[in-house]
């Protein structure tokens, strides 16, 4: 089997963070206490004081580590029960000028450019879009393709027909309490 | 000041929330405050208590409609994520797709309309161990992982605007059930 011929290349560099910062980070990415005071509760766990817990996220926060911080809501039981993911193959040369402009929408949920994997998968832009049903999906594709002069780029809009899993993403194991090196 | 909202914009679910609901769930999806009491901030924008705000959120967090409150972090920025699919044949979906779940490193799994049917999000401490799941996904399903990494992100997330009227629109003395 030829399955891991150049299928891996190297991920962005990432940002490094103190030992302070990654235990905040590992703590609070499944959600902060909903009490009244969160972060003295999460800085209690850590052996940190509230104010220090606060300018750290503080930072995180200004250095655009987090992208928002707030209320996550569940779209499905919302009522935003159809999600389609639009895949687009845009050449290179124009993928960052319509990434942005698909990215400034509020309905749209993610816009990410990603490798394509030839031959099978031609597409370097994904946006996800969460609607009330398909219809309502795609008539926001279709404002996109307008307002974005994307009439003539190849897409395909791949819907969600089940949900397996879903949960907050967790970076680091927090089962084990090796020590980090 | 529970009252049943009954715009009929609104889909069965919303018109189950109450003002009150729909503010916390629409209107604090970013800029949770950075203060020793968020909550108390909250409140006072809304006219209401802490109490009240922090009872709240934990009932729409029982009830399913928050998944939880607090940070997205930024695509690796830390640690390493990243999207895949798979192509898996109709007849072992269902237990691909549960094998896959069952991964501790996946968050997101879904079925979608296409050849390639199995999407899910794989996140790890680092690239290396990001690689072992992927490799270990393939060597127990049989099936190619296709694996598709964020380059760049062109989204500026705000949150979801769940549409809810604003207050101007609503009759407050509409007080139906």
């Amino acid at each position: 089997m030829d399955m891991k011929v150049n299928r891996r290349p190297s991920l962005p560099i990432q940002n490094q963070f103190s030992e302070q910062d990654q235990a905040l980070i590992t703590i609070i990415q499944s959600g902060l206490p909903i009490t009244a005071t969160p972060y003295a509760d999460v800085g209690k766990a850590l052996g940190m004081d509230e104010s220090e817990v606060l300018s750290r996220l503080q930072r995180l926060n200004d250095s655009n580590v987090i992208k928002r911080l707030g209320v996550v809501v569940r779209h499905h039981e919302l009522g935003y029960r159809s999600n389609g993911m639009i895949v687009w193959n845009i050449p290179d040369d124009a993928v960052a000028e319509l990434g942005a402009c698909m990215g400034q929408f509020d309905f749209v949920t993610l816009c990410y450019r990603r490798p394509r994997r030839l031959p099978e998968w031609p597409y370097n832009l994904f946006t996800m879009i969460h609607g009330q049903d398909r219809d309502d999906v795609l008539k926001n594709v279709q404002f996109l393709i307008q307002s974005c002069n994307m009439g003539e780029i190849d897409h395909e809009v791949l819907f969600s027909t089940r949900r397996f899993k879903q949960r907050g993403a967790i970076y680091r194991k927090t089962k084990t309490n090796k020590a980090v090196s | 000041m529970h009252r049943t909202n009954t715009i009929t914009e609104l889909n069965p679910q919303q018109q189950q929330l109450t003002e009150l609901e729909q503010h916390l769930l629409n209107d604090f999806q970013h800029g949770l405050p950075l203060v020793p009491r968020p909550y108390q901030k909250i409140a006072e924008q809304l006219g209401t208590t802490e109490e009240v705000v922090v009872d709240t959120l934990n009932k729409l967090k029982q009830q399913g409609f928050v998944s939880r409150v607090g940070a997205v972090f930024r695509a690796n920025s830390i640690g390493a994520s990243t999207l895949a699919a798979m192509a898996v044949p109709e007849n072992e979906l269902e237990e691909v797709a549960a094998m896959i779940s069952d991964y501790n490193e996946v968050n997101h799994n879904y079925r979608r309309e296409h050849n390639f049917n199995l999407w899910f999000v794989v996140t790890a401490s680092d690239e290396q161990a990001l690689n072992s799941v992927l490799d270990d996904m393939e060597h127990r399903s049989g099936h190619a992982v296709m694996y598709l990494p964020m380059l760049e992100d062109y989204h500026i997330d705000l949150g979801f605007d769940l549409e809810f009227k604003a207050d101007s629109e609503l009759d407050s003395n509409q007080a139906k059930v």
